[in-house]
């Protein structure tokens, strides 16, 4: 156990170490796209936490993308506001709003929460368009000048380069993977386990389970809603694209492809899907055709994913 | 145009969009009630019918009105024979299972459409009505094949209560709704049921497309707009529930094509998207469904 829990450990900082080692040889292109995937696994691994760990299955999270988006892209449209301090007003907004939205929507289980997650994604994104003279509505804005850079502690950070990108977006995967990390293995992971297990046995046993499902919906979105703000500040443009229910559908599909309920699996499944989609966009402009044929794959042959299949079959360790 | 007419016209669209959306939104009824799995796949088999019905129209030169009746009945055989594919291809083997048939028919979803984006193309395409006659109200003209839409809407849903009601397929459908496992013991062979019902919610999903499709244009991406509009009927007209879901239809129908007209159709689709979220998380059973057990 103790072994199995250290090897588990060097596994994940191995990833990570692995994507820092690649920033040296690779392009300024590959760079980039390896900088927008890493930004979507945290947002899946934020969905992951509510859809692999709790069990609840939401069809809704790109209101918590599109949330942490404008909320850090608007105020710096508009007030001039510098980097940092918009996203940190990003992330508070977002777990605001996940607490608001929870509180509202964990009132209800399996079907029926999926559907009030998708209808609250939807009335979010028709007010995207609904507002456009605030939000550009579909064409976006682009985030002026002064938010291509910032100082901090003394350094002067430009966004501009894609290096730089690289390793601010890596090093909010890497302490996102290592806060859940920490979590699914503590406390926190137990209870979440527990509740998709048997929520009425949880519950009897003297556990508030509205409040650990409330908790975990916090976390997931607040995650989600900061992978959003990285987004729109690290590339300068926030639009309704990002609100649309394509965005609730590819996190989920991130997260079921890789293995979900494990903590790799969503940023395996992030760069399993973004290159393969990648792959059928240069013959065909209907790559979409793509999502569709994986997901019913996924659910009618492999519903545990590739780590989850893995680990099912040589008895893994992953978390 | 005083209020008066103006109110009028707005009903009189707001019912025409009642009477198709009412079709769609049974289809959808009719597979949770009976499957117990919410078909989020509904509207791109509704999308699929308008594209059979302009093809066919479109193949078939001579009248208008000749290529309207033969869509009528190739694009809901052809729709229904796909549903039934699907559901013997995919949903079986995952059992039904409501939360796996959601993901699944997200991914038929997108399976449909983008074919039909490869084979039909990105175009929005008009197809030409059956018939033009005009109807001159005092204050303003209005199309009569709208109001004959009207008309077979309703002649569509007396034929599906008839055979629910009346006829033994109805019967057996009804049984495996009740109590799935004694159906079987009875000798339903339920899993055939299963694919034909969920054949016949796809194929008047269509059916209301044929109709539709001579008044808006023909999309690959139109689907998405009766899905949720289907949902939100038959939510509020409570899960499962024939005759709710027919009573919201008409109330959802008629007031949005109301609200579109005299505010914006973007809030009027915000308005109703958000009631329903409401009513499924205050009100499960929906407005006007029977508390179950």
């Amino acid at each position: 156990m103790e072994n199995s829990r250290k090897s588990s450990l060097v596994l994940h900082i191995g990833v990570l170490a692995l994507l820092f080692l690649l920033s040296f040889i690779l392009s300024d292109y590959h760079q980039l796209t390896i900088t927008r995937i890493m930004v979507l696994a945290i947002f899946a691994l934020g969905y992951n936490i509510l859809f692999g760990y709790v069990g609840l299955l939401s069809l809704g999270h790109a209101m918590f993308f599109a949330c942490g988006l404008y909320a850090a892209g608007l105020p710096v449209y508009y007030l001039g506001w510098e980097v940092p301090s918009a996203f940190l007003f990003a992330i508070v907004i977002s777990a605001f709003s996940a607490t608001l939205i929870g509180a509202i929507a964990l009132r209800t289980q399996g079907v029926a929460f999926m559907i009030v997650t998708l209808m609250f994604s939807q009335v979010a994104y028709l007010a995207t368009l609904y507002f456009s003279d605030i939000t550009g509505g579909d064409e976006g804005l682009v985030l002026p000048e002064h938010a291509r850079s910032f100082a901090i502690l003394g350094m002067q950070v430009d966004l501009t380069s894609p290096q730089t990108r690289y390793y601010i977006t890596l090093g909010l995967l890497s302490a996102s993977v290592l806060i859940v990390y920490r979590w699914v293995n503590g406390g926190p992971g137990r209870e979440w386990v527990a509740v998709r297990e048997n929520e009425l046995r949880t519950r009897m046993l003297g556990y508030n389970t509205f409040l650990i499902k409330l908790k975990a919906m916090v976390i997931s979105g607040t995650l989600s809603g900061g992978a959003g703000a990285t987004y729109g500040l690290l590339f300068a443009y926030i639009g309704s694209t990002f609100a649309s229910i394509q965005y609730s559908i590819d996190v989920l599909l991130f997260t079921l492809l890789g293995g979900a309920g494990t903590v790799l699996g969503p940023i395996l499944g992030s760069f399993i899907m973004f290159y393969m989609i990648d792959f059928f966009s240069g013959y065909t402009t209907a790559y979409l055709l793509a999502t569709g044929v994986v997901l019913i794959l996924l659910i009618v042959y492999f519903p545990l994913g590739v780590l989850g299949t893995l680990r099912k079959k040589w008895r893994l360790w992953l978390p | 145009m005083g209020l008066g007419p103006f109110l009028l016209l707005a009903s009189l669209e707001g019912l025409v969009q009642a009477a198709v959306l009412s079709l769609s939104a049974l289809g959808l009824c009719l597979v949770f009630g009976v499957l117990r799995v919410v078909n989020v796949a509904h509207g791109e088999f509704h999308m699929v019918g308008a594209v059979i019905a302009w093809s066919v129209s479109h193949v078939l030169f001579g009248h208008p009105l000749l290529g309207f009746l033969v869509a009528l009945f190739v694009a809901p055989l052809l729709v229904g024979l796909i549903a039934f594919t699907a559901d013997r291809v995919i949903l079986r083997k995952i059992n039904h299972n409501p939360e796996a048939t959601i993901v699944a028919t997200i991914g038929m979803l997108y399976v449909i459409q983008q074919s039909v984006l490869i084979g039909f193309g990105p175009d929005a395409r008009a197809m030409e009505p059956p018939f033009y006659f005009h109807i001159n109200f005092p204050w303003f003209g209005y199309s009569g094949y709208k109001l004959s839409v009207i008309l077979m809407a309703a002649a569509l849903l007396l034929m599906v209560w008839h055979v629910l009601s009346r006829t033994r397929l109805g019967l057996i459908m009804r049984a495996t709704q009740l109590d799935r496992e004694m159906a079987q013991v009875f000798g339903i062979p339920v899993g055939w049921v299963y694919g034909l019902v969920f054949a016949a919610g796809a194929m008047l999903a269509a059916l209301g497309a044929v109709l539709m499709a001579p008044i808006r244009q023909v999309h690959y991406l139109m689907g998405l707009d009766p899905l949720l509009m289907s949902f939100i009927v038959v939510i509020i007209g409570g899960l499962g529930s024939i005759r709710g879901a027919l009573l919201a239809a008409l109330v959802i129908g008629m007031s949005d094509g109301i609200i579109s007209m005299f505010f914006s159709p973007t809030l009027a689709k915000m308005i109703s998207t958000l009631l329903v979220a409401l009513v499924l998380i205050f009100k499960p059973e929906g407005l006007f469904g029977l508390r179950k057990s």
